[in-house]
């Protein structure tokens, strides 16, 4: 059993370490591009946790987030918080709304949710906006931090390898037994036992608290918060996109496509600075007629092929 | 509970969709040990009963009442964890999980939970006994469709039910896979447990069960052993249509 | 009194996409996401043609319908008929359609943002006009009528004729359909485009008093599906009253709050349907 755990732990360790480590051997743009991959690593994998075994495309990563950047940057210029008070407030912030989306919609039939989510991230930013303008002054928000761009970089990795550790005992949990029999038939889920509204609602619950932590930690990074760029529905899509891409029947799936993708992505956005809402739909399209599971579908149907 | 109990009551059980009545006023008991039959010509409100029982469909009026509490208002899930299990009319089975894990599933969530080793464990015996203990490694698609009623069978198994529903079990079964169907059936009557099943083959009814409600339109017409409702002169008249 | 009516008139013009969204939904079985830039392609022709070759909105409609319709077709036939054919189950078939459709939407709106990347500003029939005493802006009047013959015209089309009568067969039932012989794809396909079609010309309609941009499609989208909701799925009747309350809502809390709100009092409205009527507001409660 023992040498099972050692097995299993080991490549992620290992991988863990060297991540580690890259600060300290580069720094300026390569150190920038593997902040946001760490970043979207930490999202991709945590929306697949509820995402994946449930086929329930969640497109509110954009609100959880913003509710992380934008309660550290009005806790800090609004209220004199510190960023540490208010990147532990936010995450319980995001995941009672998570409940309250996920009580109103989850009982239902997946599409309701689907759609409910799918402009959360702007009808948050518009009630937080009109709150901000109205009740709040419209001061600027500013995140004045002493984190370097490693600090931020050193956060998301722990709160991936958390992500990770957290993924990995749902799997092995009877919560995430649960979720992947709701994935295959809601009908006998129900009769087998399964509270499927519940466990849904507590998975959705855990995605949202870890986007709005990732949001609070990355909320330095932009000095100025405005809930125009914190609330950004494009991050949601993004999020979705890396997951699919990686695949998401597998916990380290998100991984294998966050990488790729984040550099094509910092390609794209140079070189085609006007064309990215085309790439992004461009991808979508790829995902869903060329590799409808993913790199790691594909890798497996091909080990399977050469097995034969 | 001792043999001969009254284990599940279904009292004064109605059913509307919009203006039809699927099921009307139907009362019976089911006693421990007992093995229940429904029959009835086609659309008389038998799977209905089942759904209803089983909590996927909600009952307009009456009682179903389970070793004194009422299933009415629970939902299915919490049906099933005070041990009604059951299986469906078009198997359902899960078709991304292994045989093994089908089986888990059926007992995870029951109310005798079991996961973990104990629960493979368990579940690895009970597909043995159903014959499936060489496949249990095996993806669902490789299963021929009695090995999947099997399957289903044993999901529902793995859950200790107090009471089994078993809704057309045998239906689209071969005459030599009945044959082993009934047989199997059979062995579920002799180890004790009480099932309730919705079955259209006749000499499953006679063969297996101890008791039949025999419905028609959704009303109780016939209440009995099956010797005795299969000779009843409205059942037959019912079957064979008013001629 | 002047919000009523403005908020009945914009209402109009939401019932006209939400019934294109619904006829995809409701019979093609395809959650459209990309159909609110189908409205918007409906405004961004009418900008076009009016700023450029001074062409009336109105004359608009008869060349964005058909166009729509054929671009519609096509997308049903080689991109989406492809994911129907593929899904096991009714549960995969939404998955593949919302991913599909929201890549579809993305370059779609990549495509008009390097059409134009402003917004739709032009400005027809923007005179006041008396109605029942109230002043409302022509434009509102105009496209509100336009919407209510359109609508009336597909309500006759569904309910009288042979065609429309095989496309609430398929809508019921695609299987029961097919085996009265009913070529379900092709009516599918036919629902298809038509619903396409219909929304951009409500895109068309609503540009003469709404100023549009390459972007704001997805907003729109919001709106449709909240109305389809609250209407329910391959309900008519439901989706107008629906639309009329949308409108209504939104209108009363941007002119006595605030503009920036009618996305919150939209999903306010949602939410209140999801809570207390998830089957529709006519929608008898399935079980």
């Amino acid at each position: 059993m023992n040498r099972i755990v050692t097995y299993k732990l080991a490549p992620g360790v290992l991988l863990l370490a060297a991540a580690a480590v890259l600060p300290l051997v580069s720094d300026g743009y390569w150190l920038s591009i593997a902040t946001t991959a760490m970043m979207y690593i930490a999202l991709s994998t945590s929306w697949a946790l509820f995402s994946g075994p449930t086929h329930l495309i969640a497109l509110s990563t954009g609100a959880f987030f913003g509710i992380g950047g934008y309660l550290v940057g009005t806790g800090m210029s609004d209220y004199d918080q510190s960023f540490w008070t208010m990147a532990q407030i936010a995450p319980v912030v995001a995941t009672a709304l998570a409940l309250l989306v996920g009580l109103a919609t989850l009982r239902l039939s997946g599409v309701y949710f689907v759609i409910f989510t799918l402009g959360l991230a702007e009808m948050v930013r518009n009630l937080v906006s009109w709150v901000q303008n109205n009740f709040l002054g419209s001061r600027g928000l500013y995140v004045l931090t002493d984190f370097t761009e490693a600090h931020i970089y050193w956060m998301l990795l722990a709160v991936a390898a958390v992500v990770f550790l957290a993924g990995s005992w749902i799997n092995q949990s009877r919560l995430g037994f649960a979720l992947r029999i709701i994935g295959n038939d809601e009908e006998v889920a129900r009769h087998v036992g399964i509270n499927t509204a519940w466990s849904k609602v507590i998975l959705f619950m855990t995605t949202g608290f870890f986007a709005a932590l990732v949001g609070a930690i990355v909320a330095p990074r932009y000095s100025y918060i405005e809930p125009n760029v914190v609330f950004s529905p494009e991050l949601s899509f993004m999020v979705v996109i890396m997951a699919l891409l990686g695949g998401v029947h597998r916990l380290w799936g998100p991984l294998v496509g966050v990488i790729p993708f984040t550099l094509a992505w910092e390609a794209i956005t140079v070189s085609f600075p006007n064309s990215t809402t085309l790439f992004l739909g461009l991808s979508f399209l790829l995902i869903v007629y060329l590799i409808p599971h993913g790199f790691t579908g594909l890798f497996e149907t091909m080990l399977g092929r050469m097995r034969k | 509970m001792t043999p001969g109990d009254r284990i599940l009551q279904v009292q004064n059980l109605t059913k509307r969709f919009g203006g039809l009545v699927a099921v009307n006023d139907l009362s019976f008991d089911v006693r421990v040990h007992e093995v229940m039959g429904i029959i009835g010509p086609n659309g008389s409100g038998k799977s209905t009963t089942m759904n209803l029982i089983s909590g996927a469909l909600k009952a307009s009026s009456g009682a179903i009442v389970l070793k004194g509490a009422d299933l009415m208002p629970l939902p299915p899930h919490k049906i099933a964890r005070l041990g009604v299990a059951r299986t469906f009319q078009l198997v359902r089975i899960l078709p991304k999980l292994t045989v093994l894990e089908n089986v888990i599933a059926g007992a995870a969530f029951s109310h005798k939970p079991r996961w973990g080793a104990e629960a493979e464990r368990f579940a690895s015996d009970l597909l043995d006994r159903l014959e499936l203990g060489d496949k249990k490694d095996l993806g669902v698609d490789a299963l021929t469709y009695i090995d999947q009623k099997r399957l289903e069978l044993a999901r529902a198994l793995a859950s200790e039910p107090e009471v089994l529903l078993l809704d057309e079990w045998l239906a689209g079964l071969n005459p030599s896979e009945l044959q082993i169907g009934i047989a199997l059936i059979a062995d579920l009557r002799s180890e004790g447990r009480t099932i309730i099943l919705v079955e259209h083959v006749m000499d499953a009814i006679r063969s297996l069960c101890d008791r039949c409600v025999v419905m028609n339109s959704g009303t109780k017409i016939a209440e009995g052993t099956p010797a005795e409702v299969l000779s009843d002169a409205e059942v037959i008249r019912a079957y064979l249509g008013e001629g | 009194m002047d919000i009523l009516l403005s908020g009945l008139l914009l209402g109009g013009t939401y019932a006209l996409m939400a019934m294109g969204l619904n006829l995809q939904y409701g019979v093609a079985r395809i959650m459209n996401l990309a159909n609110g830039e189908m409205l918007v392609l409906g405004g961004l022709a009418a900008f076009w043609l009016f700023t450029s070759a001074a062409i009336s909105p109105l004359l608009t409609i008869v060349i964005v319908a058909p166009l729509a319709f054929v671009g519609n077709w096509l997308v049903y036939r080689f991109l989406l008929l492809p994911l129907v054919r593929r899904a096991k189950n009714q549960g995969q078939l939404e998955v593949d359609s919302i991913l599909a459709t929201f890549g579809m939407s993305f370059v779609l709106v990549g495509v008009m943002v390097s059409i134009h990347g402003e917004y739709f500003t032009y400005s027809f029939l923007a005179d006041p006009f008396t109605l029942l005493g109230n002043t409302v802006a022509l434009n509102r009047l105009v496209a509100f009528v336009g919407a209510c013959i359109i609508g009336g015209a597909l309500y006759y089309w569904l309910n009288r004729t042979y065609s429309g009568t095989a496309v609430r067969a398929v809508s019921v039932s695609t299987e029961a359909a097919g085996l009265v012989g009913i070529n379900v794809d092709r009516v599918s396909a036919l629902a298809f485009a038509i619903g396409g079609a219909v929304t951009a010309v409500g895109g068309t309609l609503i540009s003469t008093f709404i100023t549009l941009d390459a972007s704001i499609g997805v907003i729109f989208t919001m709106k449709a599906l909240i109305i389809l909701i609250m209407g329910g799925v391959g309900d008519i009747r439901g989706a107008i009253i629906a639309a009329l309350i949308l409108g209504l809502v939104e209108t009363i809390v941007a002119t006595v709050i605030d503009p920036g709100l009618t996305l919150v009092a939209a999903y306010a409205i949602f939410l209140c349907v999801l809570l207390f009527r998830p089957q529709g507001l006519f929608g008898r409660k399935t079980t």
